[in-house]
C-alpha cells in the first residue's frame, strides 16, 4: 500500500512522520540528532531510503549527516565547505563591504539522476556539490563569482542560499534563489550562472528594479512544466513564464503578498500555494488566523483555506521550505510551523488536520511518497 | 593516556560514552591532542578548531587544572597532570543558548 514521509526539520532535532496513503494515522520518529538545529532534511528521489540532513550548531558548526534507511540510522559525513579561491566580499546590512563567511547549509537537494551527487545551498551564499554521497564537497564557484556577488546582501535572517531547483526535463539546468540577492539560472550544470529577477520590483532597495538585491523568499516548479515557476519574495507572489527570463505579480487578492514558502499541486500545473503573512516586521499571520491560501489559475485569484486550522489567536510563522506536498491521487499538502505544528491536508488543502502539536520551531518540511 | 573531556553534543556524535583516552605522541599539546582526537574520532573535525585556519570554534572554551587555555598557544605544552593522565583536558561550550 502507498504511503508519505515527511521529514521535518527543527530548531532542536530531525523527525520523521509516516502514514500510510489515508494520511489519517501517523507514526512520529525522532528527535534525531536532538539539541541540534537541523534545516533541512530531504531524500533522494532515485532511492527513496536515501536521507540527507543538514545538522548545525552554533557551538559546533555543520554537519551533514546521511542515511540509507529512511532515517532509522545515520553517519556523519563531510562537513567541510571551504570557498573556492578567495572569497572576496559581499554587502553587509549597513551596505559596508564583508568578507564571505561560513555559517551553514541551508537546503540540501539531491540529484534526480544519482543518490550520491547532491547539492546544497549554503550561507553565506553558495552552492557546493558533493558526487560522493555528501563525503567531499566543492563550491560551484561560477555562481558567487559571476560578476554581481559584491552587491549581494543578507536577509534578516542571513544571506542563506535557501532553493535549488532541478529542472527534471534538462539535467544541465538549476534555477538557485538568494535572500537578497535574488533568482539565478544556470544552463551548463551549475558552470555559469545569470541573474533571472527581470520584472521583481522591491520598494525597500536602493534601486526597486535591480538586477540582483531582491529578497526572493523561495521559488517552485511543476515537473510537467518546468519552465514556469512560482515565487513568493519578501513582498509579492510571482510567476514566470519563460524559465525567469521575466516575472509578472499574481499577487492578486491575497490579503497580504508578504510571506515564506509557496508550492505547486502535484497533479495541478496551474494550483499554488501560499501562506500570507502579515509583514515583514510582524511575521505573524493577519488578524490571528492562520490560512493557506489557494490559487487554482496559477496565481491572482486566491481563495483562503481555513478547515482545521487555527482562526482566532495564532501568531506563529511559517517558514520558506517548511511547506511541501506528496504525489498520492489526492495531493497532501503539508506545512510546519515556529509553533512547532506539522499540519497535513490530504485533499489538497480543504481540510487539515495536525499531525503533530509541539515540536520544536519547524524549519522545513518534505514528503516522500512511497510506493 | 591522556584523558580528554567532550561537551554532550560531541559525546553523542562520536558515540562515546564519559572521558575519551587518547595516546599522543611526542609532547601533549592543545595541537597534538586535538590532531589525536580528531585521528581518532574524523566525524569531530570541523566541530571543535576550523577546518582550514584550525582556530578554536568561538563558542568553545580548553580548560585544564582549574586553568582557562582557550587562548594559550596550541603549539605550548599542557600540564603535566594532563600529560600524565591525572587530569582531564576539557573541552566546553559556552553556557549561552536556548
Amino acid at each position: 500500500m502507498s504511503g508519505v514521509r515527511v521529514l521535518v526539520g527543527t530548531r532542536k532535532g530531525a523527525f520523521v512522520l509516516t502514514s500510510d496513503g489515508k494520511r489519517e494515522r501517523w507514526d512520529v520518529s525522532g528527535p534525531h540528532f536532538g539539541g541540534w538545529e537541523i534545516y533541512h532534511v530531504k531524500g533522494s528521489s532515485v532511492d527513496p531510503n536515501r536521507l540527507y540532513a543538514s545538522q548545525s550548531s552554533a557551538w559546533f558548526g555543520q554537519m551533514i549527516q546521511r542515511s540509507n534507511d529512511a532515517g532509522k540510522t545515520w553517519e556523519p559525513v563531510g562537513n567541510k565547505f571551504v570557498y573556492d579561491g578567495v572569497p572576496g566580499t559581499h554587502q553587509w546590512y549597513d551596505g559596508t563591504p564583508h568578507p564571505w563567511e561560513f555559517k551553514r547549509v541551508w537546503h540540501l537537494e539531491p540529484s534526480l539522476s544519482d543518490p550520491d551527487t547532491v547539492y546544497a545551498g549554503v550561507e553565506d551564499a553558495a552552492l557546493f556539490c558533493s558526487t560522493d554521497g555528501g563525503q567531499t564537497w566543492e563550491e560551484l564557484s561560477g555562481l558567487r563569482g559571476h560578476g554581481s556577488g559584491a552587491r549581494w546582501q543578507p536577509g534578516a535572517g542571513g544571506m542563506g542560499l535557501h532553493t535549488i531547483v532541478l529542472d527534471p526535463s534538462n539535467p544541465e539546468r538549476i534555477f538557485i534563489a538568494i535572500s537578497a540577492a535574488g533568482v539565478f539560472r544556470s544552463d551548463d550544470g551549475g558552470k555559469t550562472w545569470r541573474p533571472m529577477n527581470r520584472g521583481l520590483r522591491s520598494e525597500h532597495i536602493p534601486d526597486p528594479n535591480a538586477e540582483v538585491g531582491h529578497c526572493v523568499h523561495r521559488i517552485a516548479m511543476h515537473a510537467s512544466r518546468p519552465s514556469v515557476l512560482f515565487m513568493q519574495k519578501h513582498w509579492d507572489v510571482m510567476r514566470s513564464d519563460d524559465a525567469g527570463e521575466s516575472w509578472q505579480e499574481v499577487s492578486g487578492n491575497l490579503p497580504t503578498d508578504f510571506g515564506f514558502p509557496i508550492d505547486v499541486h502535484a497533479h495541478e500545473p496551474e494550483t499554488i500555494y501560499v501562506v500570507p503573512i502579515k509583514s515583514d516586521a510582524e511575521h505573524y499571520p493577519p488578524d490571528g488566523k492562520l490560512r493557506v491560501y489557494r490559487s487554482r489559475t496559477g496565481g491572482n485569484e486566491w481563495e483562503p483555506l481555513t478547515k482545521g486550522l487555527p482562526q482566532s489567536d495564532c501568531y506563529v510563522n511559517v517558514l520558506r521550505d517548511a511547506m511541501a506536498v506528496d504525489t498520492l491521487d489526492s495531493c497532501g499538502v503539508y506545512f510546519g510551523t515556529t509553533g512547532g505544528q506539522v499540519y497535513a491536508s490530504a485533499d489538497a488543502g480543504d481540510n487539515w488536520s495536525p499531525i503533530v502539536r509541539d515540536l520544536p520551531a519547524v524549519l522545513s518540511v518534505e514528503v516522500q511518497t512511497l510506493p | 593516556m591522556i584523558r580528554v573531556a567532550l561537551p554532550t553534543h560531541l559525546r553523542t556524535l562520536a558515540q562515546v560514552q564519559g572521558e575519551v583516552k587518547l595516546n599522543v605522541e611526542g609532547r601533549a599539546t592543545q595541537r597534538s591532542v586535538l590532531d589525536a582526537l580528531e585521528a581518532k574520532y574524523p566525524m569531530l573535525r570541523g566541530t571543535i578548531r576550523d577546518h582550514v585556519t584550525q582556530k578554536r570554534r568561538p563558542f568553545l572554551r580548553f580548560f585544564a587544572c582549574e586553568q582557562d587555555l582557550s587562548h594559550e598557544l596550541p603549539d605550548a605544552p599542557l600540564p603535566d597532570e594532563v600529560a600524565s593522565g591525572s587530569e582531564p583536558y576539557l573541552v566546553v561550550g559556552a553556557v549561552a543558548g536556548g
